[in-house]
C-alpha cells in the first residue's frame, strides 16, 4: 500500500518503535496479566481462608479477634483483601465494557464501581488492622 | 425460503455469494456445557464481587467489637445468614474451579471439545463436591 511506504519514508524509527505505546488502551497485556497474578494468588489465599472460617465457625469475638491479630494470619488477609477487590475490579470493568455501550455511561460506571470497590477494600484492610494493632 | 436468508447471504472478497453463518439465537438454541460453564464463571464472578461485601462487614464486625459481632454472627447463623453464606460457598468454589480451568486454557491446555467438555462437567462437579464437604466439616465441627 502506498500509504505505508511513505511512512516508512519518512519515519527513522523502527516498526517496533512505531507500535509501542498503540493499542486499544494503551496497556498491552497489563490487565489480561494481572487478571491471571490475581487468580493464582488467590487459588491458596481462598483456601486457607475457607479453610480458617470452617474452624472458626462459632467462635465469639475473643477467639475471631485473637485469631486475626496472629501475624501470619494478619499478613494473609491483608493479601486476601487486596487480590480479591483487585481481582473483582479487573472482573467488573470487562463485563461493564461488554455491556455498556455509551461511552460517557461506561466511563461513569466504571468509575463508580472502582471507587465502590476500592473504598470496600481498604474498609477490610482498616478492620485487619484495628483488629490486629 | 425464509426471510431470515437474506440476513444470512454475504459476499467474499472475489464477489461469490456465500451463507453466511448466524450467531445462536439464545431463545432457541440449546447451549452446550462449554457456554453454560462460560456465562456461569461471569455469573459468579459478579455475585462474588458483591458478595465480597460479607466478607469485610464480617472483619469490621471484628474490629467493631464484641456486640457488633455478636449481632453478625447471629445473622450468618440464621436461616438467610446460612442460605447466603451457602450460596456464596457454592458461586466461589465454581469460581475457583472454572478459574483453574481457565488458567489450564491460558498455559494451552485442553483446548479440544472433549477435554473442554469433561473439564466443563469436572468444574461442576468440583464445585458441588467442596461445597458439599466445606458445610459438612462445618456442622461435624460445630457438633
Amino acid at each position: 500500500m502506498a500509504g505505508t511506504q511513505k511512512l516508512t519514508r519518512t519515519t527513522l524509527r523502527s516498526g517496533l518503535g512505531r507500535v509501542r505505546g498503540l493499542g486499544s488502551a494503551k496497556e498491552g497485556v497489563q490487565h489480561w496479566w494481572a487478571q491471571r497474578v490475581t487468580a493464582i494468588a488467590l487459588v491458596p489465599l481462598t483456601l486457607w481462608f475457607v479453610a480458617s472460617v470452617i474452624l472458626l465457625a462459632g467462635a465469639d469475638h475473643a477467639t475471631v479477634s485473637a485469631w486475626i491479630a496472629r501475624p501470619l494470619n494478619t499478613v494473609l488477609l491483608i493479601a486476601l483483601v487486596a487480590a480479591t477487590f483487585w481481582h473483582a475490579a479487573l472482573g467488573l470493568q470487562v463485563v461493564i465494557e461488554d455491556y455498556i455501550h455509551t461511552e460517557g455511561t461506561k466511563l461513569v460506571v466504571l468509575l463508580a464501581v472502582k471507587a465502590l470497590l476500592a473504598l470496600v477494600g481498604l474498609a477490610g484492610i482498616v478492620a485487619v488492622l484495628r483488629v490486629a494493632l | 425460503m425464509d426471510a431470515r436468508e437474506a440476513l444470512m447471504t454475504g459476499t467474499t472478497s472475489d464477489g461469490k455469494l456465500v451463507r453466511r453463518p448466524l450467531s445462536p439465537h439464545l431463545q432457541v438454541y440449546k447451549l452446550p456445557l462449554t457456554a453454560i460453564t462460560s456465562i456461569s464463571h461471569r455469573i459468579t464472578g459478579v455475585a462474588l464481587a458483591i458478595g465480597t461485601g460479607l466478607l469485610v462487614s464480617w472483619l469490621m464486625a471484628a474490629a467493631a467489637g464484641p456486640i457488633a459481632f455478636a449481632e453478625a454472627q447471629a445473622f450468618m447463623g440464621s436461616f438467610l445468614g446460612r442460605l447466603m453464606l451457602f450460596g456464596w460457598t457454592l458461586a466461589l468454589f465454581y469460581h475457583f474451579c472454572n478459574g483453574i480451568r481457565h488458567l489450564a486454557w491460558d498455559a494451552g491446555y485442553g483446548y479440544d471439545m472433549e477435554t473442554a467438555t469433561r473439564t466443563g462437567w469436572l468444574t461442576i462437579g468440583g464445585a458441588v463436591g467442596l461445597t458439599l464437604f466445606a458445610w459438612i466439616l462445618g456442622y461435624a465441627l460445630l457438633g
